[in-house]
């Protein structure tokens, strides 16, 4: 286990693993997403309440979930990165990030354009939607930061440290919704009681939601080799690779 | 055809709904193309360096 952690450390390998991975990973998110639309727009009833507006869950909530998720990946990157200054750790920090602020762009659009028809506003100052605006603004700060230092190594250090004191943002965004009244409903799936919400809608939830974790780990391998070749420019296996 | 109409039309909420699913496939879209864009550049960069580095000897 710990032999292999290092050889996924070593950037050839990584970069062979992951080119022979992609086309697996990027079909299976294809057919999920496909399956997922069909169900969520198609084969899934309307809400007795909201109508056919119901089906923004089925990009809002998977979205959502990616935000929170792409932090604690780059957050955990970020420790490791810190304590055994491993070179990937760094790259796939800089690969999340565009990727999180991309999706929680998502789930920030597709709230308000659910909330206007729903709760009558586009938007309002509630705990859960503006701790997901402050988890926007650390995605942006993080890849500010990041571009804006010189020095790699100085550059990875403190981005790695913004990223993990930017983490206490997470649990608040989860719990906010317990924490403060909010016009935010509380969660239905992810609690430890039975999910509240019908089989014919849990199921393209959690399609789309396989979906968009797989866009992300496509997305991600492709960004961070592109990162990879242009950090190892100078040595032998990309010249090897590229000549 | 009512049918299709009833599916585009979504009980009324087709601005929001189609809009929610349009913007989200716009910037996966985007997430998508920059990256390969960019590969490719980067891959046609790095082999034109590398066959420059072979005329002058390797020594750059």
């Amino acid at each position: 286990m710990w032999v292999w952690f290092h050889k996924l450390g070593s950037p050839p390998y990584f970069y062979r693993l992951s080119g022979r991975l992609m086309p697996w990973l990027g079909w299976s998110c294809a057919l999920l997403l496909i399956a997922g639309l069909i169900g969520g727009l198609i084969l899934s009833p309307p809400d007795y309440q909201q109508g056919d507006s119901v089906r923004i869950i089925y990009i809002h909530v998977p979205s959502a979930w990616m935000s929170m998720f792409i932090y604690m990946v780059m957050a955990v990157a970020a420790a490791i990165g810190l304590i055994w200054r491993i070179k990937i750790s760094d790259v796939m920090i800089t690969a999340s990030a565009p990727i999180g602020a991309s999706f929680t762009f998502i789930a920030l659009v597709t709230g308000s354009l659910w909330g206007k028809p729903m709760w009558g506003t586009w938007w309002v100052w509630d705990a859960r939607l503006t701790s997901e605006l402050i988890l926007l603004f650390l995605y942006f700060g993080y890849m500010a930061l990041h571009t804006a230092i010189e020095d790699p190594r100085i550059a990875a250090k403190a981005g790695a440290i913004l990223v993990l004191v930017g983490a206490v943002n997470i649990p608040i965004i989860h719990y906010s919704v317990e924490w403060w009244s909010t016009l935010h409903q509380g969660a239905t799936v992810a609690k430890f009681d039975k999910p509240s919400i019908h089989l014919s809608m849990l199921i393209p939830l959690l399609l789309m939601a396989g979906a968009f974790k797989l866009f992300y780990v496509v997305n991600v391998l492709k960004r961070a080799r592109c990162e990879l070749l242009v950090r190892e420019r100078r040595s032998a296996w990309v010249r090897e690779l590229v000549s | 055809m009512n049918g299709l109409n009833d599916f585009l039309n979504m009980g009324g909420y087709a601005f929001y709904v189609w809009g929610s699913y349009g913007i989200t496939l716009l910037v996966l879209a985007v997430n998508l193309v920059v990256p390969m864009i960019n590969e490719r550049k980067l891959l046609n960069d790095l082999a034109r360096r590398a066959r420059a580095d072979r005329h002058s000897g390797g020594n750059l």
